[in-house]
């Protein structure tokens, strides 16, 4: 698994030496994709289905649906990118474009320099994926032969791959597993298998759909762990979607949002904040109960006997805000809890449905 | 350009073949593993399609004729359409399920290769123990030519493979015509099914035991008769009971080649459409 092999898969593509340090490759904007912008480059991307409804016996009525609504956005190679969004927002959607799987209705779309659509065989070999509600090995064979076949059909050389699976055996843990055939493997065990194979033929970008869904947080940790190394020391640029925040927040320097087709944001973590005005609460507990506190830059959002929980922009300081009802109330003890990206998205999504 | 376009073409069907043999065999290795179970279901298979043949043979215990044709012949007209059909079913039988890799969304999975999604779809699962129906047809084959009366000409020894081949053909393009129509309708496998398993019960009788109508529309909207019939009545020197040319007895590779151009372009439409719906 080194990034020098990249170009030996495909002698005929023109494919870009990675970056072999970590920060080198995150800088790495300028490769020869730069031309392009960035190494994965969406502007203006449509997909939409026609959905046919029934209304009547025989009538069918037929609605046009824009899965994905013009999205542009561009990723650096060696990045790692967060994409989230809820049920139906049309993450799959995007990444099923982004592999060549899905043919756009319009916009312009290129990976590695490739139109996914059009050279969907010829890009598979420079991407790596995996789906975490499927798996791409084969539900009856041990995971030794799914990769045995993963080399023969990515024509691996034999050396680079021997390397590649014990470097992955190792990391991931596989090796009580290999003899073990896919249906009998745990999800934790498979989701692991599936990582593994996804990376064999040294890809220049993997996606990620779900990869953590339903894993214990043992597994969780592993496969994350497993995923910042891969960034890190082969540069492979990475692009994650997730219902478990805590990925993003472990992993992604940068997350997009996606909400009803549309890019709602693009940027950090901590920009995400500051976009969907999110809140911290402070948790004050007083000697008494005594009626919502009242002071200037917070309200009260519960009162629980002497317990209160006071809001407050995340942006603004706690200090003097303690310090005005420490000098009014008779306080006790306090904390306080920074906002839950859960909470600040579903502001986001809230503040969009109001406009 | 067109050069450039044939050799890309060309590539991808080495592509595909190869893509094809090695799911295939890594198939028949992880069967090999268990060797005793493998052997247990194509002993079963061949038992099992043995049995269609014991049907026959029990309807001439009562008669010596059947619309004309004695057993012998029956067993030839059996035997070619069951090798036919054996063959197409062990080399892509497995596409029929299709439907439910669209389902399940794990078709997705395979588009993400980079060889070939028909080669992927069709050496799936690929099932050795399908040797079973093969060879119990052939053995069927083997003693009709012992006992049917034949002046084998060159013509006609020529005949019988050329008519196998066609009909394996006819029958694999009835299963990528299934496939195919699976992208839209994803439970469509078993209207596929009564296609090709029909097809094949069909074809082991002599078309004047059927009423001419079902004949007619057999030779012409499926081109199953093609399979053997066209040609067996040939062979075995019958009129025709349609009374067609005389031409259409050696149609059989031209509707062969004709079914298959006919099932890549619904494949290639189906799989087209898969690809802008995703479902």
């Amino acid at each position: 698994m080194s990034i020098e092999s990249s170009g030996t898969a495909e002698p005929s593509t023109p494919s870009t030496p990675s970056e072999p340090s970590a920060t080198a490759g995150r800088a790495a904007c300028a490769g020869a994709t730069a031309a392009r912008g960035g190494f994965i480059e969406l502007d203006g991307l449509v997909k939409s289905f026609t959905v046919r409804r029934k209304a009547g016996v025989l009538r069918r009525t037929k609605h046009e649906v824009r899965a994905v609504d013009g999205i542009s956005f561009s990723v650096a190679r060696g990045e790692m990118v967060g994409y989230i969004g809820p049920n139906g927002a049309g993450k799959s959607t995007t990444i099923k474009m982004l592999t060549g799987i899905l043919v756009p209705t319009s916009g312009r779309l290129t990976v590695a320099g490739l139109d996914p659509a059009r050279e969907r065989t010829r890009l598979a070999r420079r991407i790596g994926v995996v789906f975490g509600q499927r798996t791409t090995l084969w539900w009856d064979l041990p995971l030794r032969d799914s990769y045995h076949l993963m080399r023969r059909m990515y024509r691996i050389p034999d050396a680079r791959y021997r390397q590649n699976l014990d470097h992955c055996t190792e990391l991931l843990d596989l090796g009580p597993l290999m003899d073990v055939p896919v249906r009998q493997l745990s999800l934790g065990q498979r989701m692991r298998g599936d990582i593994a194979a996804a990376l064999l033929h040294d890809p220049e970008v993997l996606y990620l759909d779900e990869p953590t869904i339903g894993l214990d947080v043992v597994s969780k940790a592993k496969v994350r762990e497993f995923l910042r190394t891969v960034n890190e020391e082969l540069g492979t640029t990475v692009l994650l979607t997730t219902h478990d925040l805590t990925d993003i927040e472990q992993l992604c320097e940068r997350v997009m949002v996606i909400d009803h087709g549309r890019l709602v944001h693009d940027g950090g973590l901590d920009a995400l904040h500051a976009d969907g005005g999110s809140e911290r609460t402070l948790v004050v507990d007083l000697e008494r109960e005594l009626p919502p506190i009242e002071v200037e830059g917070a309200r009260a959002v519960r009162v629980e006997g002497p317990r209160q929980w006071l809001a407050f922009p995340a942006s603004a300081s706690a200090a003097p805000l303690v310090a005005e009802i420490a000098a009014e109330y008779p306080l006790v003890d306090l904390s306080v809890r920074e906002p839950a990206i859960e909470d600040v998205i579903a502001r986001m999504y809230a503040d969009r449905s109001a406009l | 350009m067109a050069e450039d376009l044939r050799a890309v073409e060309g590539s991808r069907l080495a592509d595909g073949v190869r893509a094809y043999l090695i799911i295939a065999w890594m198939w028949v290795r992880s069967t090999m593993a268990y060797r005793a179970s493998f052997i247990m279901l194509t002993i079963g298979q061949f038992l099992g399609s043995g049995l269609d043949f014991a049907a026959i043979m029990l309807m001439f215990a009562h008669t010596p004729h059947l619309g004309g044709f004695s057993l012998g012949e029956v067993a030839f007209l059996y035997g070619t359409s069951g090798v036919a059909l054996g063959l197409a079913d062990l080399l892509i039988g497995n596409t029929d399920k299709l439907g439910q890799r669209v389902r399940d969304g794990s078709f997705d999975t395979l588009l993400v290769r980079p060889v070939p999604v028909f080669a992927q779809v069709a050496a799936d699962r690929f099932a050795l123990r399908r040797v079973g129906r093969i060879s119990q047809t052939a053995v069927v084959l083997g003693w009709s030519f012992t006992v049917i009366e034949v002046d084998w000409t060159v013509g006609r020894v020529l005949m019988v493979p050329l008519m196998i081949l066609s009909g394996t053909a006819i029958f694999g393009s009835l299963f990528v015509l299934g496939a195919a129509f699976q992208f839209w309708a994803s439970d469509a496998a078993e209207v596929q099914n009564a296609f090709i398993y029909g097809g094949n019960t069909l074809t082991q009788f002599p078309p004047t035991v059927f009423a001419k109508d079902l004949v007619r529309g057999a030779t012409f909207l499926v081109p199953l008769a093609f399979v053997n019939w066209m040609p067996a009545l040939y062979i075995l020197g019958r009129p025709d009971p349609l009374a067609l040319p005389r031409l259409m007895d050696f149609a059989s590779p031209v509707a062969a080649a004709l079914s298959c151009a006919v099932a890549a372009l619904a494949w290639r439409a189906g799989l087209r459409g898969y690809r802008s719906t995703g479902s």
